[in-house]
């Protein structure tokens, strides 16, 4: 059985008809988790409560009982999402072994639709990284090029999704985690509106900025899986109650007349020339099939890099402040005093990027730089905000490439934190702006690494964004299965 | 603003974060260089801008976020402590607090 064959509906139909049972598919799929150990992808499987769903499922299409929209689904949560007596690490040490007392609403949710949980995906430590290298439990390997990261954080997720171990993935996206891995992996990655989907159960780095979003290998399995995870929870206060629209029906609508912005500021230097042909010519898709190319400007792009480096290591430092040693997780011993404790617990069970990022962060906010790092940082964020503004008077969608380049070399920019940061060059703003947006496959380089275009839109218009992508997904009809030896 | 040594020891107290002796040295290096990138917001004048704290979208309705102030259950005591490193006869145990 190759899930890659499948969509999730016509998966759920299969079932439905009783011409493939849920369970068959679970063992499938936790067959090939174990036979791609290597990648490293995941940091827990929970096979007895995955069969456990899928027994449930087929009892329920043996019944003719109606099976509900993710009847059957194998799908991989990031390890920074919480469930019930599952370990639950953030690729961290300092919780190594925590097996969290509550569920995550948006692992809720897609239990409540009939979703199967396969298991907690590897990611870096608490969020923090771009490659994935950061995880306390490995770094994740890319399937296109085993010598190469699939991106970060949330690797394991995408790298789950893009092998057909999971027909889709929950990731967390802060400054870009869930579309920078789909752009080096080759799948489909959506972050939300902040806001569209509720962080209850999401273990916090970046409060302001992070949002809960799908993997998949198609954007109808994305929005799929976006409709059931969306909408306001009580337990989430900034949780939104704008109506949830139908994200499935949007991906059947045409782009003609849409307006596609191209902010000249995302395709400057740093930008791979394989990648911008690649985006460039997946807009000129768009245009063939009816769409308008408008030049926009997008003035204060250059600053988002530094912005974002204050905001969400200040937010950070401040989270973080719990991981102490006292009520869950890795304490360390040889330390007489409370004090030293929590010292010696959060230098022995952070990492050196989780360490660098809390310190920063704390800098940001200490007394005497308070308003010219973290002030400051909040005032230009004023004007990322505004320039997204202003350009959604003129364009319906925003395109620009996810990532400047393809995946990178394992090791390559490990010992350069801020080459490290500029990977995220074209994904942090959408975070700041708090606006929705998508990563989806547009090419290959002429070494066979996938190209990702993203496409940024109005807060809480998720329809737009999946129309237009699934109208390049059509017009291009990519094979983005990976070349995956030893099955 | 460059960032010294002695910086990064005050602000390592803080975060509460014993650093080794190596880790006090990386860390000086890379957070400089890193200050020195952030040191870019600077070119902008924004004396008449508002911070941005968040970008929640709540509806303008202020009794949005808000919830009636009742008791409701809770996961309980045995639970609260189920994961800790230390505890006894339900309580998180640690190391003496006077003098540490």
């Amino acid at each position: 059985m190759e899930l890659r064959d499948f969509t999730i509906n016509s998966l759920r139909q299969r079932i439905k008809a009783r011409e493939i049972k849920a369970t068959d598919v679970c063992h499938a799929s936790l067959e090939r988790a174990e036979k791609l150990t290597d990648l490293n992808a995941f940091i827990t499987l929970t096979p007895d409560r995955a069969l456990k769903q899928a027994a449930e499922i087929d009892l329920a299409a043996d019944a003719g009982r109606p099976l509900p929209p993710l009847a059957g689904a194998v799908i991989a949560i990031k390890d920074n999402m919480v469930i019930r007596g599952v370990r639950t690490t953030a690729g961290s040490k300092i919780l190594f072994n925590y097996k969290p007392p509550y569920t995550a609403t948006v692992v809720e949710r897609l239990e409540a639709a009939g979703a199967v949980i396969i298991g907690k995906t590897n990611c870096d430590e608490f969020a923090m990284g771009s490659s994935n290298e950061n995880s306390a439990y490995g770094p994740v390997k890319n399937p296109w090029d085993r010598e190469r990261v699939p991106g970060g954080s949330s690797g394991g997720s995408a790298v789950a999704v893009s092998t057909g171990i999971a027909l889709a993935a929950l990731g967390s996206d802060t400054g870009g985690s869930i579309r920078q891995p789909a752009s080096l992996t080759g799948v489909v990655g959506f972050k939300p509106t902040y806001g569209r989907v509720s962080r209850y159960g999401l273990i916090a780095f970046g409060s302001s900025l992070d949002q809960i979003g799908p993997f998949a290998n198609s954007v109808e399995d994305a929005a799929l899986v976006l409709s059931i995870i969306a909408g306001r929870d009580p337990i989430d206060s900034t949780s939104s109650d704008a109506p949830v629209d139908d994200y499935l029906g949007a991906a059947k609508g045409d782009v003609r007349g849409l307006r596609v912005g191209v902010p000249r500021q995302y395709y400057g230097t740093g930008l791979d020339e394989e990648v911008r042909a690649s985006v460039e010519s997946a807009i000129k898709k768009l245009e063939d099939l009816g769409a308008t190319v408008v030049d926009i400007s997008l003035p204060n792009t250059e600053y988002a890099v530094p912005v974002y480096y204050l905001i969400a290591t200040a937010e950070a430092s401040s989270n973080l402040a719990r991981f102490d040693g006292v009520r869950y997780g890795f304490r360390a011993e040889e330390a007489d005093t409370l004090k030293s404790m929590y010292s010696r617990t959060r230098d022995q069970g952070f990492g050196a990027e989780v360490k660098r990022r809390i310190m920063l962060g704390t800098y940001a906010l200490s007394a005497g730089y308070y308003d010219a790092y973290y002030g400051k940082a909040q005032r230009v964020r004023s004007l990322i905000e505004r320039d997204f503004r202003n350009a959604f008077e003129m364009c319906d969608v925003i395109a620009t490439p996810t990532s400047p380049t393809p995946a990178f070399r394992l090791g390559e920019k490990t010992d350069d934190p801020l080459e490290m940061y500029l990977s995220d060059i074209y994904t942090i703003t959408a975070n700041l702006a708090g606006v929705p947006g998508v990563s989806l496959p547009c090419g290959f380089t002429s070494n066979g690494l996938p190209i990702g275009l993203q496409l940024i839109g109005r807060r809480f218009d998720e329809t737009t964004l999946v129309r237009a992508a699934s109208n390049i997904e059509q017009a291009i009809d990519l094979d983005t299965k990976p070349p995956v030896e030893g099955l | 603003m460059s960032i010294t040594r002695s910086d990064v020891e005050k602000i390592a107290e803080l975060a509460r974060l014993e650093l080794t002796v190596e880790e006090t040295e990386s860390f000086t290096l890379q957070l400089a260089s890193i200050l020195s990138h952030i040191d870019k917001l600077n070119e902008i004048d924004t004396a008449d801008i508002l911070p941005m704290s968040h970008c929640s979208t709540a509806t303008d309705d202020p009794e949005y976020a808000r919830r009636d102030d009742k008791s409701r259950p809770s996961i309980g005591q045995s639970l609260a402590v189920e994961n800790a490193p230390d505890q006894e006869a339900g309580f998180f145990k640690v190391p003496k607090v006077i003098g540490g």
